[in-house]
């Protein structure tokens, strides 16, 4: 019987020749990374609980300060200094105001078939580029940073196999936006997604990681798509050697296969308060918003700010609109002002913000006020997720939330892009 | 065997309503347990006795995989979470933490908050006083079981390296 390549990367991990769902096992981390929404948690446990305070490769072990940065407020600084003494005595990999820990781990880190493990729900991003990462909390992370493995149930795998071209002003985001309002909130839990079909040789890396870093929030494991040599060439580019391509044998065995035809896929939202609350935007009408956002570890990349840029050059944003622009990385963020795109938001009125997960988290940048709408690029939507408990968040692709930013309502991006 | 009153949520309670962002890099839990469900119940953890159990319908604790949410509500005292399903990074997390988590669909249809409940982790029986029926949750995986009997990964860790 044929393996998926999620099984096979898991194999490799655990040092087995094969592995089957529900099958429990034990495996080798190839990298682990913590941000500051939790190390704190993480340093205590490992100071307070463990009794063999060892790390297992140091060079292996990635903290990244990126959710509230820079610091708000006092207490915020105290973890983060905890985190920044912790990351030196121990001789850890450490970035800080440098990107979305996800975004800097692809630029820095994973490659193909490796196994990850984060304390963020997002790890799940690294599928983008054929590696298998798994979000966890804490006590997980801190676990594998002691002893460089991790207890793990083989997932079942979901096959999507994605057909056709995407019309003019749809996205990847709109797919994967899409594919959750389908199988909704929980129509993955436990399992991998794995993305393929005959279009996915098209999707760039920005686009592939759209589809991965999303996965969670049907609930799974992780997401992959196989590595082609449009992943070789970037990890090459990177002066990373290490890399594993696997991909799912033919008779490799699936719970589950969709298909998608992207030549039906309309630009999408999601409404407050659930991920798969999703509709056409073409169905929403007379949304006013407050707050524009396009950002975060799932939108923020250079190939979504070109997209928002083409879209504002020339125009202005509505007066009772705020748009905060937030570039995923500082590489990304130094790209976008070599092309001119910071110009273009700036003049449109946007604010333009420093590398982090900004308005997505809700935890300090761009929070917004009770009864505020917010259109947003971010991973969530959930009551509160953007600040006050009654306020509500949209989820939409860069288009879409660029053009409602110049409307001051939601709005269909098709036919708002410049050439 | 934990005996507990019974608080009741909806389906998809995700970790935001379980402890909001903004509270996330306080120093420590007991600073920010106060703000356990605020979106949802501002007053909860005023309301909340030690042994409390929580009932969650479909998918609970989805979203971030922050474990201030399990610790949160550990800290308040809750002895257990009973729910129809669970998202997977709240749920390891909790048995990570030694917090139960109990999957069982039938309860929740018949429990409602106020009501008291008696659960036999070990066994997987959750008992319903009120109306003497017993229900049986799904069986936990051995190796996860000895976690939570350690009271947690990192006892069972410490255990396992020789201390």
């Amino acid at each position: 019987m044929g393996m998926t390549m999620g099984e096979k990367i898991l194999a490799r991990a655990s040092g087995k020749e094969a592995v089957k769902p529900g099958e429990i096992i034990t495996a080798r981390v190839d990298l682990c990374m913590t941000n500051d929404a939790t190390t704190h948690i993480s340093i205590d446990i490992f100071e307070k609980q463990l009794q063999v305070r060892k790390i297992f490769a140091p060079e292996r072990v990635v903290f990244i300060i990126d959710h509230n940065v820079p610091s708000e407020s006092v207490k915020t600084a105290e973890v983060q200094k905890k985190m920044r003494d912790f990351a030196r005595e121990h001789r850890v990999n450490f970035y800080e105001g440098a990107g979305v820990c996800h975004q800097i781990m692809i630029e820095e880190f994973v490659s193909p078939g490796q196994l990850v493990v984060a304390a963020d729900s997002h790890t799940c991003s690294y599928g983008g580029i054929g590696a298998l990462g798994i979000g966890v909390g804490s006590t997980d992370f801190t676990a594998v940073m002691n002893t460089g493995e991790i207890w793990l149930m083989v997932p079942e795998t979901l096959k999507f196999n994605i057909y056709g071209q995407f019309k003019k002003g749809v996205y990847a985001r709109d797919l994967i936006l899409k594919i959750i309002k389908d199988i909704g909130a929980n129509g993955a839990n436990y399992k991998i997604m794995e993305f393929g079909g005959p279009a996915i040789k098209d999707f760039t890396i920005d686009d592939r990681i759209v589809l991965c870093n999303m996965a969670v929030e049907a609930g799974a494991k992780s997401g992959l798509i196989e590595p082609d040599e449009k992943v070789v060439d970037y990890i090459n580019a990177r002066g990373r050697r290490e890399m594993y391509l696997f991909k799912s044998d033919e008779d490799a065995v699936y719970e589950k296969v969709y298909d998608y035809d992207l030549a039906m896929l309309e630009p999408m939202v999601a409404k407050p308060h659930f991920v798969d609350n999703g509709c056409p935007v073409s169905e929403i009408s007379d949304v006013k918003i407050d707050q524009g956002f396009i950002g975060s570890c799932n939108n923020g990349r250079i190939e979504e700010l070109r997209v928002a840029a083409r879209i504002l050059k020339g125009r202005k944003i509505h007066p009772q609109v705020r748009l905060l622009v937030t570039p995923a990385s500082k590489e990304v963020y130094l790209q976008a002002l070599k092309e001119g795109l910071v110009d273009i938001f700036v003049a449109s009125g946007a604010m333009v913000l420093n590398p982090n997960c900004s308005v997505c988290w809700g935890g300090c940048q761009g929070v917004i006020g009770e009864g505020e709408t917010l259109i947003s690029t971010g991973t969530r939507n959930f009551k509160g997720r953007a600040g006050h408990a009654d306020s509500y968040v949209y989820l939409a692709s860069a288009a879409t939330v660029a053009a409602s930013a110049l409307t001051g309502k939601i709005t269909d991006p098709r036919g708002w892009e410049h050439e | 065997m934990i005996k507990g009153k019974v608080w009741k949520f909806g389906n998809d309670v995700d970790t935001d309503q379980i402890i909001p962002s903004q509270y996330l890099l306080l120093p420590t839990i007991d600073e920010m347990k106060q703000y356990t469900f605020e979106p949802l119940d501002k007053e909860f953890p005023a309301k909340v006795s030690a042994g409390d159990i929580i009932l969650g319908g479909e998918n609970f604790g989805s979203g971030s995989s922050r474990e201030q949410a399990p610790r949160v509500l550990k800290a308040l005292g809750i002895s257990a979470v009973v729910a129809k399903s669970f998202a997977r990074i709240f749920f390891r997390n909790a048995i990570n933490i030694g917090l139960p988590v109990l999957v069982c669909k039938e309860i929740y249809d018949s429990a409602e908050t106020g009501d008291f409940l008696e659960i036999d982790v070990k066994r997987g029986i959750i008992r319903e006083p009120r109306t003497g029926k017993e229900y049986v949750s799904t069986k936990l995986p051995v190796h996860v079981m000895e976690i939570l009997e350690a009271n947690g990964l990192i006892e069972y860790l410490n255990q396992k390296q020789g201390r």
